[in-house]
């Protein structure tokens, strides 16, 4: 007779223990741009709602990033690197595909020998990698995971093309993501994600000048059209209803986008005080750094409180989405 | 079925609520782009209500040929 498997028992909920997040500390002003392309400050503003963005040096790499706001989560977490058992880095912008970002990550943080990979769901990313995390906690299969978004979309520009130039940036956020105590609320729903591979050409980087290529009409319209119905989708999934979400935290594409989704969610029963990140201002666009580098601004900021209930939704390149209702730590 | 007067107003509404301009000035003439000052996420915006509210499907190249709201209010009565 043939051995039986056991499997761990696992968690009956997982939540974030704690968040940080890493940007350079070079600021790109629109002004800057407009001397490098035809562009202005005032067109900038009025088409994407972005005023300055962070931008990295050519020495910073995204594990650079990672590693910093990877470092400020568990801190932040209060928890030390020998507490973590996996690492997860979604990024789209490594330097090269091999090797990956989240085992070197992991050893310069001082992880030792996690579960590490990187997950490529472009700017949907920080919600795939959360969901992961939160069932592989609650599967049992992880103790406490590391999740960073970290991008260096200044790697992929060409920097002569305004249309896309404008809009992008760099950056990281992180969170730690544990099992939720026993009398604790559960911190993480259900993640309600997709894709629509039909439209893998919208967003891509373009083998001629590897530089990154949207439709910006046609990504405008699935994003303000196709986003409100996944993250309502999320907040059914957590049992919720639109009123309890406190803050919305959309990935920061364009500021349109961002509050044509709080828009069609008001008008499915959201609050007309729930707070809507608005991080693009001085973020730019950072892909899947966004959500994470948003939450951690606005909880530095005191617009997101310790307990509020956040709905996140990340969407982008694929084309692929996802979200999920989570509560601040 | 509306006829194109229904229609004008109709999309004149949708104009307002999007793009902040009066109804009133949204008249078959009018350029969406030179005379209204339209950029071309606001015209997705109310290529998309439109959309709703007539039934029609204006996709994204068919939008670029729509120049004024005359050339809107045919496309659409055409198509719906």
């Amino acid at each position: 007779m043939s051995g039986r498997m056991t499997l761990p028992s696992g968690a009956a909920g997982a939540r974030i223990l704690g968040i940080g997040s890493s940007q350079p500390n070079t600021i790109v002003t629109n002004d800057d741009l407009a001397e490098r392309v035809e562009t202005s400050d005032e067109w900038i503003r009025d088409r994407v709602g972005i005023a300055e963005r962070r931008i990295a040096d050519a020495d910073t790499t995204v594990v650079d990033m990672a590693v910093e706001a990877g470092g400020r989560a568990l801190k932040d977490a209060g928890l030390t690197p020998s507490d973590i058992d996996t690492v997860i880095v979604a990024t789209c912008t490594m330097p090269s595909p091999i090797p990956n970002a989240a085992a070197q990550t992991a050893d310069r943080i001082g992880i030792s020998a996690p579960g590490a990979f990187d997950l490529n769901a472009a700017c949907a990313g920080f919600s795939y990698a959360l969901g992961t995390a939160s069932d592989l906690v609650r599967a049992g299969s992880a103790r406490h995971a590391l999740v960073i978004g970290a991008e260096k979309l200044s790697d992929w520009l060409d920097w002569q093309d305004r249309s896309t130039c404008i809009i992008f940036a760099d950056g990281a956020g992180a969170a730690v993501v544990g099992a939720a105590g026993s009398d604790d609320r559960i911190g993480i729903g259900p993640v309600a994600w997709g894709s629509a591979g039909d439209l893998n050409q919208m967003i891509r980087i373009r083998t001629e000048n590897n530089a990154l290529f949207q439709e910006g009409q046609a990504v405008f319209r699935w994003a303000t059209t196709k986003i409100a119905p996944v993250a309502l989708r999320a907040i059914e999934l957590a049992g919720l209803t639109p009123a309890d979400i406190d803050v919305l935290i959309p990935h920061q594409a364009n500021l349109r986008i961002v509050d044509s989704i709080a828009k069609r969610l008001r008008s499915k029963g959201a609050r007309e005080d729930m707070r809507v990140a608005d991080d693009i201002v001085h973020s730019g666009n950072t892909s899947s750094a966004s959500i994470p580098l948003a939450l951690d601004h606005m909880r530095a900021e005191g617009r997101v409180c310790s307990g509020d209930t956040l709905l996140l939704v990340g969407f982008g390149a694929g084309l692929s989405y996802a979200s999920q209702v989570v509560v601040c730590p | 079925m509306a006829d194109n007067a229904e229609i004008l107003s109709g999309l004149a509404e949708i104009v307002e609520e999007v793009a902040g301009i009066d109804a009133a000035d949204v008249s078959t003439e009018k350029s969406f782009v030179d005379d209204l000052d339209i950029d071309s996420l606001s015209m997705v915006e109310i290529a998309v209500q439109a959309e709703d509210k007539f039934g029609v499907k204006i996709p994204d190249d068919q939008l670029a040929e729509l120049k004024t709201v005359g050339d809107a209010v045919s496309y659409i009565a055409k198509n719906k």
